[in-house]
């Protein structure tokens, strides 16, 4: 029987408990059916990763799922218990990806800034992979992050200065992803 | 990526040009930064970090969702709507129709020819004929399944070329214009002639932020609703008139915009939006699902184009004939403006005395056409870049020699007859671009995602023939053909918490990403010299209209607002300090820096600070109004546009012919910028407007069949990634333009108009191949007959 007084439409997942940002989240009386971006977005109050396709083509929504980049949207949010969740409102909060962000606003990186909360989630991945990857391991992997701002070039850009900030500063894993307990890969 | 660094390329002291690819070494300064300074926006932190709200992270307690349902078909009238099993779903809070809207049942922002919601008629794939609210998201998308709709279709004119022979398919007819151009002798001819027919195809804006909005009822009846727009005043007058309700009482507010480029500038969700708060009495959120969005706005119009090309043997124009046909789909939107600037720019940035153009923008059942930037100006410039190449070809000398040989200078005429008294660099662009270092030869051994295909279907080395093309464009800036365009500002000069003076900027400005927020802090800095310049949100009903974000004007229109406003402070502040000394207020002086805040009194030397003058704090608020344009007359003659700026672009691509697999290689662009007053932020206007210019050059288009759209999706609709965006070397050619505040041209739009039509002309070079439609299709390619 579907419920008929409440918001939300049947089936109703079981309560159940998302670790996000470090931060344990219960989310209960939600629609089973709803993403992970979804439930971030509208139910924790976390909106920094973005609603732009909502079918796992534009990278907008890219948040980091145990450490691997993943497209939030094409993740349901009861699948993601268990599992620990890092947004762009982690990584700020930790510092961890500060040079990325200080480098895409130096850069020109940012225009609407619509695509910038999921590039930075894409390159955080990457370079925790790959800290010394070239131009073409770079524009491989954030070929699944679409801009229609910036024609990619300060971004691009912006990514070779954080590698070479890295590199002058003796870090060459660069920074760990949060939630990568083997570290860099 | 380019790695070249910056430096003046070009030697003629009238020309400043700056290079601008490669790395960029900008100042970190957020407050106090100057016009010509790489200043950062004061937004980029924010947005980097997450915590900027786009209209689609707003939230309010106890909001509803609000969904639209849209016609499955391009032309069918409308039996009936039941909206009663809908209603009877839990957690349905309202189905609005047609027969909902309190006031004007359409609205348009030339002519409202536009429903609210189709009525008795729907005119394309798409048209919204309900709307409902519910209190989840899945519930609302439930809801507008579940509304019955009985349609009776109707075959749809898809056919443009039929359009003026077709029944009407609308009160208002089918033709929406006809804009001849008639100049000199129609008859002349010379002795070379060149003929072609070009088209090109449907593209959309795919800006990432989805249409999205909330609307608030408030407790005068009235209500606020929070939108990304490119025109927030434009839209509370469709608004207010389709909810019957005086302009007071509807106060949009601009939530974050995530992208634009001419798809925000008509009604999309307003109207819809703000029905649903004042009918249910709560908050509604609605927010467009990509399908939805690639309905919910206009697209660049597609076009179909005939040249005829005369020249002397030795290469100069004598006359150029042109038909253009332009789709405007169901409704007007701004067509008319769009087919105005398609033909007054129709031969290019080229000089001809003669000329017979005939532009025509048609109704049909396919979806609307109206803004995308470069409007008008990029459909023509396809097919005035491959006449001038066949005309190159025809006559046996260098394509970019003819183009040099032709360019527009100053104080020649356009073929409206107007004369071009600002500046008119087009040789400075064409040999910035043309001088610009050539890319190294791919390597056979290089890495296969490098290739043709890339990642996918990858070509082999041998098959791969390399090609290089050259185009350049001309468009206008602002509004054109009479209309009172301007925009308002208001500062306020008052002391700050710290002591200091603080300048306060109230703009209805949209910043839709170009980054004229980083622009309004530079011009008050450079006009006040305040270290801390705040930016108030922008809504209607804290200042009067700014225009709209789109014909490349707001750093001259917005940017002039400011600037008056920036001067009437400092008159005040002479009063004041007039007033204080008893003296005249010639013989005051305000100084902005670089020493900020002082005013000194000449002869005697006194000095007074600015703080001390600021009780009661200075506000003031100006117009700035361009100088008057005029309508065209009945041959298409006369003064329509203010001002026009140009780019010249070089593309290289490489080309697997089997495959008819297509790798841009570089684009190289010299671009006519007037001044930079953002050296960082012109930069990311170029290469973004590149990349659309390639999109469309290669990949996108919105594919219709019957009128109804096949692929409205980012896994269907492609736009370029970073792995098919090439490397961008820029050089911006400086040359102040008269009249315009700072020198400044717009920057937005040229860079997404002539770089397509290079990219085409460089795949025609590698192949042969003719290819008169774009975009270019691998099929185009690969299974064209081989010359």
């Amino acid at each position: 029987m579907p419920p008929d007084s409440t918001s939300v439409p049947w089936p109703v997942a079981e309560g159940y408990q998302l670790s996000v940002d470090g931060r344990t989240r219960t989310v209960e009386g939600a629609w089973v059916g709803e993403s992970l971006l979804y439930v971030l977005r509208e139910r924790l109050g976390l909106p920094g990763a973005k609603n732009a396709c909502e079918q796992g083509e534009c990278g907008s929504c890219s948040v980091l799922l145990d450490g691997v980049v993943v497209c939030a949207c094409c993740v349901l949010g009861a699948d993601a218990a268990g599992a620990e969740v890092t947004t762009v409102e982690g990584l700020t909060a930790t510092g961890s990806a500060k040079d990325i962000q200080e480098a895409l606003v130096a850069g020109g990186g940012v225009q609407c800034g619509f695509c910038t909360p999921g590039f930075l989630a894409a390159i955080t991945d990457l370079l925790a992979r790959s800290p010394e990857a070239d131009e073409l391991e770079v524009r491989e992997a954030l070929s699944g992050n679409l801009c229609r701002c910036t024609g990619y070039g300060r971004i691009l850009e912006a990514v070779s200065a954080v590698q070479a900030e890295r590199r002058g500063a003796g870090v060459p894993g660069g920074l760990r992803a949060p939630g990568d307990e083997d570290g860099p890969r | 990526m380019t790695t070249s660094t910056p430096g003046p390329l070009v030697d003629d002291p009238e020309v400043g040009a700056r290079r601008t690819s490669g790395p960029q070494t900008t100042g970190a300064r957020t407050t106090g930064a100057r016009v010509g300074e790489g200043a950062l926006r004061p937004d980029g932190t924010p947005k980097a970090e997450g915590r900027f709200a786009f209209s689609s992270d707003l939230w309010i307690d106890g909001m509803l969702w609000g969904r639209t349902l849209r016609s499955p078909h391009p032309a069918a009238r409308i039996v009936s709507i039941d909206p009663r099993p809908a209603l009877a779903l839990p957690g349905v809070r309202a189905v609005l129709t047609a027969t909902d809207v309190p006031g004007r049942a359409t609205y348009g922002l030339e002519v409202p020819d536009q429903p609210v919601f189709a009525r008795d008629v729907v005119r394309y794939h798409g048209e919204p004929v309900a709307a409902v609210a519910a209190d989840h998201p899945e519930t609302a998308r439930a809801a507008a399944e579940a509304v019955v709709v009985d349609y009776e279709p109707l075959t749809p004119l898809v056919d443009p070329t039929t359009a003026l022979d077709s029944p009407p398919i609308h009160p208002d007819g089918n033709l929406f214009r006809h804009l001849p151009i008639r100049r000199g002798d129609p008859g002349a001819t010379a002795a070379v002639v060149v003929e072609g027919s070009y088209e090109v195809g449907m593209q959309d804006q795919a800006f990432l932020g989805p249409e999205s909005g909330l609307a608030v009822p408030g407790d005068d009846g009235g209500v606020e609703l929070y939108v990304a727009t490119q025109w927030l005043h434009v839209d509370r007058d469709q608004v207010a008139a389709s909810l019957g309700l005086p302009v007071e009482l509807v106060r949009l507010h601009l939530a974050g915009v995530g992208g634009a480029f001419g798809g925000r500038e008509d009604v999309s969700l307003q109207i819809h939006l703000c029905m649903l708060a004042l009918r249910t009495g709560r908050p509604v959120k609605m927010v467009y699902a990509r399908d939805e969005s690639f309905f919910g706005h206009v697209h660049r119009h597609p076009a179909r184009m005939w040249y005829r090309h005369h020249a002397t043997a030795e290469g100069d124009l004598v006359k150029v004939e042109a038909r253009i046909l332009l789709d405007g789909g169901a409704y007007l939107s701004s067509s008319n403006a769009v087919i105005s600037n398609a033909a007054c720019f129709a031969p290019g940035p080229y000089r001809v005395d003669n000329a017979v153009i005939d532009g025509y923008v048609v109704r049909t059942n396919n979806p609307p056409c109206g803004a995308m930037r470069g409007f008008g100006s990029v459909q023509v410039c396809f097919g005035h870049e491959a006449q001038m190449d066949k005309l190159a070809a025809a006559l046996g000398v260098d394509p970019v020699q003819l183009r040099l040989r032709n360019a527009l200078r100053q104080s020649d005429r356009l073929v409206t007859g107007q004369v071009l008294t600002g500046a008119v660099p087009v040789r400075e662009v064409i040999e910035a671009a043309a001088a610009l270092p050539l890319p190294p030869d791919a390597a056979p051994d290089g890495p296969p995602i490098a290739r043709p295909g890339g990642a996918g279907l990858t070509a082999d080395p041998d098959d791969v023939a390399r090609g290089t093309g050259f185009a350049v464009s001309i468009k206008n800036v602002a509004y054109s053909e009479g209309f009172d365009d301007y925009s308002t500002a208001r500062v306020r000069l008052e002391v700050g918490p710290g002591g200091d003076p603080v300048a306060t900027v109230v703009v209805a400005t949209a910043e839709v990403g170009q980054g004229f927020v980083t622009l309004a802090g530079q011009i008050v800095g450079e006009e006040l010299g305040v270290g801390r310049v705040v930016l108030s949100p922008a809504g209607t009903a804290e200042v009067g209209s700014a225009g709209s974000s789109s014909a490349s004007r707001q750093t001259w229109m917005s940017g002039g607002a400011l600037q008056l406003a920036c001067a009437a402070v400092r008159s005040e502040l002479a009063a004041r300090a007039a007033s204080a000394w008893a003296c005249p207020v010639e013989m005051v002086e305000v100084v902005t820096g670089p020493a900020p805040g002082e005013v000194r009194r000449r002869g005697t030397g006194e000095r007074m600070r600015w703080v001390d003058l600021l009780d009661p704090p200075i506000e003031r608020e100006e117009e700035y109004h361009h100088r008057p344009t005029r309508a065209l007359d009945a041959d298409g003659q006369g003064d329509a546009h203010l001002a026009v700026m140009f780019a010249a672009h070089r593309a290289v691509v490489d080309v697997d012919a089997g495959l008819g697999l297509v790798r841009v290689v570089q684009v190289a662009t010299g671009q006519d910028v007037g001044q930079a007053l953002n050296p960082l932020q012109v930069t990311g206007q170029i290469e973004g407007g590149i990349a659309q210019g390639v999109g469309l050059a290669v990949m996108e288009e919105i594919v219709l069949d019957q009128g109804r759209v096949r692929n409205p999706s980012f896994t269907d609709y492609l736009i370029p990634t970073t792995l098919d965006m090439p490397g961008v070397d820029a050089v911006l050619v400086e040359v102040p333009e008269p009249g315009a505040p700072y020198g400044a041209k717009g920057v937005g739009e040229p860079p997404a108009i002539s770089s397509g039509p290079a990219v085409v002309a460089a795949i025609r070079a590698a192949t042969g191949l003719p290819l008169e439609r774009v975009p270019v299709r691998p099929e185009d390619i690969a299974l064209a007959p081989r010359p």
